[in-house]
């Protein structure tokens, strides 16, 4: 029984990896979000964490890149490279983080509506209406200033604010699944309704989901850079958004040096890049019927 | 249609009442001491310190009822300003229409007819260059692309909406459209990629429609198939989601306004954080909310109007 199973997963795995290389543009994005992932994960190695010392910083402030400092210096003679490497990890975590948070409330809120439908539908999809409703930024820039700026905060508010989207889409999914005849013959087994939720509803609606997530982490770090460009973000723990935020305060602009404006930049654009084309190519894949020109 | 506006209607008021409801409680949750936060950075009597504590330390209830009596006439000073927050922001309205306004329709003009074109054309190499173009200006952030403008387009007026000492109606509407052209661009450029991407999946649904069929079976050119039949219906869904749009769009220009100094909401909104101003902050945010609720709410009855099978069914 469980060898037939493991078969029919490894060719399921395996149409759908060979589905997913058909598209250029997601290998591409693949490709990226594994080379930053990497920087992250060695970021210790690749930069001396001490170069984020401001009382450790030998360099002048604000040179031009050099060969010891090849994307030369911030406004305390930090290296920006080191910088970057380490806002890597930051903005990754909290994206991550962030999407994980509102993936489980956007999933409970979703299944729990979809599955009992009636007043609880209406009262937990209106209340995800209301999210809906308030302006994302302003809602984060108001919560981020209540809370205090902490790393932890930031994942907080970033991801209490993202899960609207998600519940929807649980939502309508588990109404179309809840009406399958698997799910009229679990009900005839005896089936409670948790085993019914986690055993049946919850891996058909994953799947679809799994693009949507990838979509939210792009969505989680754009809101993150945003959040520590306005000085949200904690500052002992420098991301890109903080770079930028500094670059802008010192006036980096009008002094040309765009060794300190332009790479923080491109490597949000690289990122949020990435997991779009992954997520799209995801949705593709998972959804057959967004297939375009069939 | 009388129904439906009825529903529409009712839903908006209801969600009005959990906005206004949800920004009181909100700033209860600030940690430390209010008075402290709401009196920073002003010489205040010890007599009216005390008038403002009795005032915070009434029953929630009691303070909420007051509230919502009438949340836009807030009876604290902005702590920055030193003014009634509401007529500061009466100030800063306009600066931001201007703004947000030309970016949206310059982006929707743009948008349209990219979308458009690559729609039509669906997989041609003009559709994929459109595409990919599109997803790489939706990853970028509006304030970067402001920064961006501001170092490699030096000539342009880095900040402000207007230069010292320019006086006379023209001179100063002439300063001010060339004090525009940084910031339009950077918001235009990234609106220009989602409505580029909605019109453009409103026109490929209508492709396999029966009646482009019908079109083209009793001789129209192809050009008049598009132009008169399947634009129309894929304008419609684009409007919409563009009008939805616009409440958001404001949020969104809160970066932009920041980073060329230009004097609207965002930049208020910016500087109200940095205090933190709360007083200022909580009007800004019941602003920003009611926003979008009033565009959600003409977007629903626009598209009724629109498509009149919305509101039959």
């Amino acid at each position: 029984m469980t060898a037939i199973a493991w078969q029919r997963r490894r060719a399921t795995a395996s149409r759908f990896w060979a589905d997913f290389r058909s598209h250029r543009s997601a290998l591409v994005g693949l490709g990226i979000l594994l080379f930053f992932g990497l920087v992250a994960v060695f970021a210790p190695v690749l930069a001396d964490p001490a170069g984020l010392d401001v009382t450790k910083a030998t360099a002048p402030a604000h040179a031009a890149p050099s060969a010891d400092y090849w994307l030369g210096t911030d406004q305390n003679g930090r290296s920006v490279l080191t910088l970057l490497v380490h806002g890597t990890r930051v903005s990754l975590i909290v994206g991550l983080a962030a999407t994980a948070i509102a993936i489980v409330i956007g999933t409970i809120v979703g299944v729990m509506a979809g599955f009992y439908g009636g007043w609880a539908r209406s009262t937990l999809m209106g209340f995800t209406d209301w999210f809906l409703v308030i302006p994302f930024l302003p809602l984060a820039i108001v919560m981020a200033t209540v809370l205090g700026a902490s790393l932890l905060n930031i994942v907080i508010v970033i991801g209490v604010t993202s899960w609207p989207g998600t519940a929807r889409l649980v939502c309508a999914q588990t109404l179309s699944v809840r009406e399958r005849p698997y799910m009229e013959r679990a009900r005839a087994l005896g089936g409670g309704d948790w085993h019914q939720m986690t055993r049946h509803i919850l891996p058909n609606v994953m799947p679809l989901v799994l693009a949507h997530v990838v979509l939210t982490v792009s969505v989680a770090i754009l809101s993150e850079t945003t959040l520590s460009f306005l000085g949200l973000g904690d500052p002992t723990r420098p991301s890109w958004g903080y770079i930028l935020d500094n670059a802008y305060g010192t006036g980096a602009m009008s002094n040309g040096e765009w060794w300190f404006v332009l790479p923080p930049g491109l490597c949000v654009v690289l990122v949020v890049l990435a997991f779009t084309l992954v997520g799209r190519a995801l949705e593709v894949v998972l959804n057959p019927r967004l297939r375009e020109g069939s | 249609m009388r129904g439906y506006v009825l529903k529409k209607v009712g839903w908006s008021i209801g969600t009005l009442l959990f906005v206004v409801v949800f920004n009181f409680f909100l700033f209860r949750l600030l940690p430390g001491d209010p008075i402290g936060l709401y009196t920073r950075g002003r010489n205040m009597s010890p007599e009216q310190l005390i008038r403002l504590r009795q005032q915070l330390n009434r029953p929630v209830g009691e303070q909420f009822v007051e509230y919502l009596a009438n949340p836009f006439a807030s009876a604290i000073n902005s702590t920055r300003f030193n003014r009634p927050v509401w007529e500061i922001i009466g100030e800063r309205v306009w600066p931001t229409v201007l703004l947000v306004g030309t970016a949206v329709l310059v982006a929707a003009l743009a948008g349209v007819w990219l979308g458009i074109r690559s729609g039509w054309r669906r997989g041609s190499r003009f559709d994929r260059i459109t595409t990919g173009t599109t997803n790489t200006l939706y990853a970028m952030p509006e304030f970067w692309v402001g920064m961006m403008l501001i170092m490699w387009l030096p000539f342009f007026p880095s900040g402000g909406i207007n230069s010292v000492g320019v006086s006379g109606f023209f001179a100063t509407a002439a300063d001010t459209l060339w004090h525009m052209v940084l910031p339009v661009t950077a918001l235009a450029i990234v609106y220009l990629a989602e409505y580029t991407s909605i019109m453009r999946a409103s026109l490929v649904d209508e492709l396999r429609q029966d009646y482009l069929t019908l079109a083209r079976a009793k001789g129209l050119r192809e050009d008049l198939v598009r132009r008169r039949h399947a634009v129309p219906n894929a304008l419609l869904p684009t409007m919409t989601l563009i009008f939805l749009n616009l409440g958001f769009v404001i949020g969104g220009a809160i970066t932009v306004e920041y980073v060329f100094s230009w004097p609207g909401l965002g930049l208020l909104t910016a500087e109200a954080l940095r205090g933190p101003d709360i007083p200022l902050l909580q009007a800004v945010f019941l602003l920003f909310s009611l926003g979008v609720i009033v565009f959600t709410l003409l977007a629903d009855l626009l598209y009724a109007v629109l498509d009149p099978r919305v509101s039959t069914q």
